[in-house]
């Protein structure tokens, strides 16, 4: 089942094509990386999907609903969820508390949305940390803070923005584990993830962005050889 | 999983026995104060502790809460005064008609300059509000419908009337009303900042995108913070125009309120329940008894001293003079 159907979703920013015409399918309960070399546009898609930046063409299709230049609240309440690339944690709150703020989306019940906070904290394993403030996290800890967050408004797709980047190597097998486990809890994802060997190892299928367009779209394997993604990686060799 | 069986035992709130007898202790002292025979004085200064301590709490909740810097406060607290003053003198309505009236039309207000205002961020929102403080202070020296510059004078009753508001004989009656809206208006403030509510407006305040993220409706929520403060801001103008039984737009629009509630907030703990108060207690003793020292005004030595504290506390103590008490107190009567 479709959950998600992207169409032609382009955005200008003055002259540059940040998205040209972007058109792809996300399955219900697969995980999707998107990759791409800096500037190729991941970010910008993220968020035309959710709504922070508004689109200037397209359509976007969730769950048979056009979500198209939405509001990003509205979108958030209709079931899809994103964490940043550049962390946005409630600072002076602690992660407990952040994470409730999450669980308020659908619940109104403090002890309700409380429980469901420390269950969602359990699942990302801080819940020792849970009464620390987030500004206390370490930046692994304030990755998983942002999943746990966004997994507390009980999202069915979820866009998660550089799971790996910016934390020790050491960090990072725990975090794709977690992504991995999404599928357990029935959520689908879409991941930007710059490590080629994680998105090889957990997408069923890959998007591939360079320059704001989209070069290719496909199964792992495919990827792995097309010529077009290994030269927006590499750089097309000219005859020099 | 016992872990997280043990985890969701825990209460929702560490509440701290001593911490709820001192409190409780605190407004039992505060009934039982007049008995003790205080001079007209310390009555006054009492009143104004109280007065204060609300502007400064309705300062909190838009400033402290969702973390929108007003420097127009006053307007609010001139709408409450006008409102129980005009519709008392016009048509002999009860005041408390009138404090209701001013709730209203504050929320209103609130609302409908809000919506626009909102949508600017930072430094610009704090400009706005401050031209709409002074522009409702022109406007009332000018409206001849509310008595224009002269303003009203609130006709005086033979004998203290609890239908009039007005007590000639004692500061007592005063003493107790404004008591009762310093204790309602803090212990709203108290539950909001533990209610859903409380936590969406911090998140807002925090990061207006990671909150939209989280479905929340950011403009909606400051939109709510800002009649909220409003509303808390509006019942002290009623109470302070039925106190002195005058009302003017210098006094009642004056933009010393605006900035008095801000100052006192940032003093006592920005985004604290009890910051409002700690910065009260400290600021308008301190104003009153210089007042009397000094003559008049004070001299304006309140203000230096004030000035000096307020530096002393930016530089050591930034979120304010409540940040002296302990990490777990503090943490649990926080907004922010």
């Amino acid at each position: 089942m479709t959950i998600l159907k992207v169409e032609n979703l382009s955005k200008s920013f003055g002259g540059i094509h940040a998205n040209q015409d972007i058109s792809f399918e996300v399955q219900s309960g697969e995980i999707l990386g998107v990759i791409g070399p800096n500037g190729a546009g991941k970010s910008t898609l993220f968020d035309l999907i959710t709504g922070f930046t508004k689109p200037d063409k397209g359509s976007v299709i969730f769950e048979e609903k056009n979500i198209f230049g939405l509001r990003p609240d509205k979108i958030s309440n209709l079931g899809v969820g994103r964490t940043f690339q550049k962390l946005k944690p409630f600072a002076d709150q602690t992660l407990l508390e952040n994470v409730m703020i999450g669980a308020f989306s659908k619940e109104s019940n403090q002890k309700v949305a409380r429980d469901k906070a420390l269950e969602i904290i359990e699942f990302v394993q801080l819940l020792e940390k849970r009464h620390h403030y987030a500004k206390e996290l370490s930046t692994g800890q304030r990755k998983r803070l942002e999943l746990a967050r966004a997994l507390a408004t009980d999202p069915k797709l979820l866009l998660m923005d550089e799971v790996t980047g910016g934390v020790d190597q050491k960090t990072i097998p725990g975090l794709v584990e977690l992504v991995k486990k999404l599928r357990g809890r029935g959520v689908t994802v879409i991941t930007i993830e710059h490590n080629i060997n994680i998105i090889m190892d957990i997408s069923d299928h890959v998007l591939a962005l360079d320059q704001g367009k989209k070069i290719a779209f496909g199964i792992p394997k495919e990827i792995q050889n097309n010529q077009k993604v290994i030269d927006a990686y590499l750089g097309t060799i000219d005859a020099a | 999983m016992s872990d997280l069986k043990s985890a969701q035992a825990e209460p929702l709130f560490n509440s701290n026995k001593k911490m709820t007898y001192l409190v409780l202790g605190f407004f039992a002292f505060l009934i039982l104060l007049p008995a003790l025979g205080p001079t007209k004085f310390f009555l006054h200064l009492m009143i104004m502790i109280f007065m204060h301590a609300v502007i400064s709490q309705s300062w909190n909740i838009i400033g402290g809460f969702s973390g929108q810097i007003s420097l127009g406060h006053g307007a609010f607290f001139g709408i409450g005064a006008y409102a129980t003053s005009f519709f008392y003198v016009e048509y002999g309505l009860t005041p408390w008609a009138g404090i209701v009236i001013g709730i209203i039309v504050c929320a209103i207000v609130a609302i409908l300059i809000g919506i626009p205002m909102l949508r600017l961020s930072g430094h610009y929102f704090a400009i706005a509000t401050l031209l709409v403080g002074i522009s409702f202070q022109i406007i009332f020296q000018r409206w001849d419908f509310v008595g224009a510059a002269s303003g009203l004078w609130v006709p005086l009753t033979s004998e203290d009337s609890l239908y009039a508001i007005q007590f000639h004989s004692s500061k007592v009656p005063y003493y107790y009303l404004f008591l009762i809206f310093f204790t309602i208006i803090f212990f709203i403030t108290w539950v909001i900042s533990r209610s859903k509510l409380g936590y969406r407006l911090r998140a807002v305040r925090d990061d207006a995108q990671a909150a939209q993220s989280l479905g929340i409706d950011v403009a909606k929520h400051k939109i709510i913070a800002f009649a909220i403060s409003a509303m808390m801001m509006s019942p002290m103008g009623s109470l302070f125009a039925q106190y002195i039984l005058i009302v003017d737009p210098d006094r009642m629009f004056n933009f010393e309120i605006s900035i008095i509630a801000l100052l006192i907030t940032v003093l006592g703990g920005i985004g604290y329940v009890w910051g409002p108060l700690v910065g009260t207690l400290i600021l308008i003793p301190l104003a009153e008894y210089a007042r009397i020292f000094f003559g008049g005004t004070g001299g304006a030595v309140d203000l230096m001293v004030y000035g000096v504290v307020l530096m002393i506390i930016c530089i050591f103590k930034p979120s304010g003079i409540i940040s002296f008490l302990p990490n777990h107190i503090l943490h649990r009567e926080k907004m922010r």
